[in-house]
């Protein structure tokens, strides 16, 4: 990245400024205003794509604290988000807790979770760790669907699905969570940005730092005064206690959750939103999100107009749609790793440079 | 003992002995990769997939053959050489631009390509499974044994014997290849060390070319005996490929020994724990023994500890 010339800061407090110059903030208010008025311009349908994202965001953030800055591989993603989600979803369906009280207690017990499944941490490294991951998304998943309390009844039947109770925003009737999109948008805004600054704030603390030396190299961390032990176990409960509440607004989100929103695919999904948003950056975590989220939708529209003006027909469109979302996942997953190993993050930052130093760009 | 109980015993043991075979030989496809280039291959049931559709395929257009035997000896060896180009080309295409790359980097690489090699296979041959038209391993009548006081015989397929035999003699000629030809050796030279081995005159390259194509032609034919043992090819193939994984890091990631033990013994695990306890143990409790061992042991049974500088 170019270096700024200009920014002298005077005191402690100017330099510690997450936006320190007026441009930034300006362009953060500008973000707030749209954010705000989003709602009102796009469909309900772009709407409740919005509110995946956000939620993918959150647990993209958990996840990069884990993966990005501390350097550990998590295959496990699906199960903690399985576990927030159900967590969140059993303590409002069989002790009747009101949704946010339960919405914070999922973060709590998928931290909890998640550091049980981080022990094994300090003995294993790399793809051995990543496999020993994997085992806790089986495990999870195994219990999920064997279960029987966990499994709820839709209509009289039973089924592996779990029904959710209304969850209302401030008791209001007419705020539902579970599907008025327009509500649950500037819930999850506000839980969004709470995560996003607690989590930039992390890393301007000494948890943050020892994360990112455990990263950079283990050893010379311990030699440093780093308790590996310790700070590993915590970056895989604070990566799960995001991870959890991602879980959880999946719930107040939706009116039934099964197992099948939370397999490994979905450790894969997120895997992917970090690698291709930027391993170790909470905008990379926050771009990717969006990026593997949308671009499923984006597949589907196309599809649809070929669809209306008679290009394919309806049954070409149901066959081919999941081969061709999948195949260009794929795609540019690779392309993104060889291109530009480090994320949109790094391609847009340098989108910004050449602009900036424009036409001077050397 | 209940003569029931005998039987029931006789038919996980020799379940267990013919799908460990299998995972064996897929295993030895990813600790091939892992030790030649240090890449976790996690494509290799997608490796699967495409060798079983392209024998398919192969298998359709020959049956036109008059002598079953002919077509599907001509259907294997154009798997093996069409495997092969595809192992060559995911080398070459996708994975040499990584070298150098952080773990996580080459993970994802490899799940990348997974997904393509997955919707390719759909977009060719959609998703419904599809039969195999010649059985490529002649199905004989099953062996029948029997006891005093049993309620049924026990039938045994022939067919697992033969898998068996197959596995035993792709694994073994590995094994040979390894331990006496030129470019075997030159594999296990770059295993060990890549700056050496190239000082040596070795190529990198090609070896890294045969590496891939080996472990594709194993996957390939795991592929096909899969298809064989669930009657035809599915969607449902790169399944088997992730139970490979608690095999592999059971093993030890570079240990040869390691993936055909591991193999055989998460067989056993998981059919034994299936048979007796739960049928639904199947899927976890690999990852529970596996859990329990790394515990003990970090780098599995057999793998090699790696020593770290700062």
């Amino acid at each position: 990245m170019a270096v700024q010339s200009g920014i002298y800061h005077q005191t402690y407090e100017s330099d510690m400024q997450l936006r320190p110059t007026t441009a930034q903030r300006v362009r953060l208010i500008l973000a707030i205003a749209f954010v705000l008025l989003l709602p009102f311009v796009v469909s309900q349908n772009e709407v409740r794509i919005v509110n995946k994202v956000m939620i993918a965001a959150i647990g993209a953030i958990g996840l990069n604290i884990l993966v990005g800055y501390t350097g550990q591989i998590s295959l496990g993603q699906g199960a903690f988000l399985g576990v927030g989600a159900y967590a969140c979803g059993l303590l409002m369906v069989y002790f009747q807790v009101p949704w946010g009280l339960a919405l914070i207690a999922a973060a709590f017990i998928t931290a909890f979770v998640g550091a049980l499944f981080g022990l094994p941490s300090l003995r294993l490294k790399g793809l051995y760790l990543a496999v020993a991951t994997l085992a806790a998304q089986q495990i999870v998943e195994w219990i999920i669907i064997r279960w029987d309390p966990i499994d709820g009844t839709i209509d009289g039947r039973a089924t592996d699905a779990l029904k959710i109770p209304s969850a209302f925003l401030f008791g209001n009737t007419a705020w539902r969570l579970n599907d008025n999109e327009n509500a649950f948008y500037y819930f999850v805004f506000v839980v969004l940005v709470v995560v996003v600054l607690g989590a930039v704030n992390l890393f301007r603390t000494h948890y943050g730092r020892a994360f990112i030396a455990i990263r950079d190299q283990d050893i010379a961390a311990e030699v440093m005064g780093v308790n590996l032990f310790y700070y590993k176990v915590l970056a895989f409960a604070i990566s799960s206690f995001l991870v959890g509440l991602a879980g959880g607004l999946t719930t107040i989100h939706s009116t039934a959750i099964s197992f099948e929103r939370f397999t490994i695919e979905v450790s894969i999904a997120y895997l992917a939103m970090i690698i291709v948003g930027g391993l170790g950056s909470i905008s990379g975590a926050i771009y990717g999100a969006a990026f593997i989220e949308i671009l499923p939708e984006i597949l589907r529209s196309i599809g649809q107009t070929l669809v209306q003006n008679r290009i394919v027909s309806d049954q070409v469109f149901v066959t081919v749609l999941p081969f061709v979302q999948q195949g260009t996942f794929g795609v540019l997953i690779i392309l993104m790793l060889i291109v530009e190993p480090e994320g949109i993050r790094k391609l847009w930052s340098n989108i910004k440079d050449y602009f900036r130093l424009w036409p001077f760009s050397y | 003992m209940n003569p029931d109980e005998i039987l029931k015993f006789l038919r996980l043991t020799y379940t267990a002995l013919s799908d460990g075979a299998l995972l064996a030989l897929i295993a030895l496809a990813l600790v091939l990769i892992y030790k030649a280039t240090d890449v976790i291959n996690f494509a290799n049931g997608e490796f699967m997939l495409v060798g079983g559709y392209i024998g398919y395929q192969l298998l359709v257009w020959l049956q036109v053959i008059e002598s079953p035997s002919v077509a599907v000896l001509l259907a294997v060896i154009g798997m093996v050489v069409a495997t092969t180009l595809v192992g060559v080309l995911v080398e070459r295409l996708v994975l040499r631009p990584l070298i150098g790359e952080p773990i996580i980097s080459v993970i994802m690489v490899t799940i990348g390509l997974s997904n393509v090699m997955q919707a390719i296979v759909g977009l060719i041959w959609g998703k419904n499974p599809r039969p195999l038209p010649i059985d490529i391993i002649p199905r004989f009548s099953p062996f029948r044994i029997e006891l005093e006081g049993a309620r049924r015989p026990l039938n045994l397929l022939p067919d697992t014997l033969i898998i068996l035999v197959i596995a035993f003699i792709l694994v073994g000629g590995l094994l040979l290849f390894f331990s006496r030809s030129k470019h075997g050796i030159a594999m296990r030279a770059t295993a060990d060390d890549q700056q050496a081995a190239m000082s040596m005159g070795i190529s990198i390259r090609f070896i890294f070319a045969l590496t891939w194509s080996l472990a594709a032609i194993a996957a390939a034919v795991a592929g096909l005996i899969i298809a064989h043992v669930t009657n035809g090819v599915s969607g449902d193939i790169p399944g088997v490929g992730l139970r490979a994984f608690p095999v592999i890091i059971l093993g030890g990631l570079d240990s040869i020994a390691g993936a055909i033990i591991g193999g055989f013994a998460i067989a056993f695990i998981e059919t034994f724990a299936s048979g007796y306890i739960d049928p639904g143990l199947k899927t976890v409790s690999p990852y529970l023994v596996l859990l329990i061992v790394l515990m003990i042991k970090p780098y599995g049974l057999f793998g090699q500890k790696r020593i770290e500088r700062v």
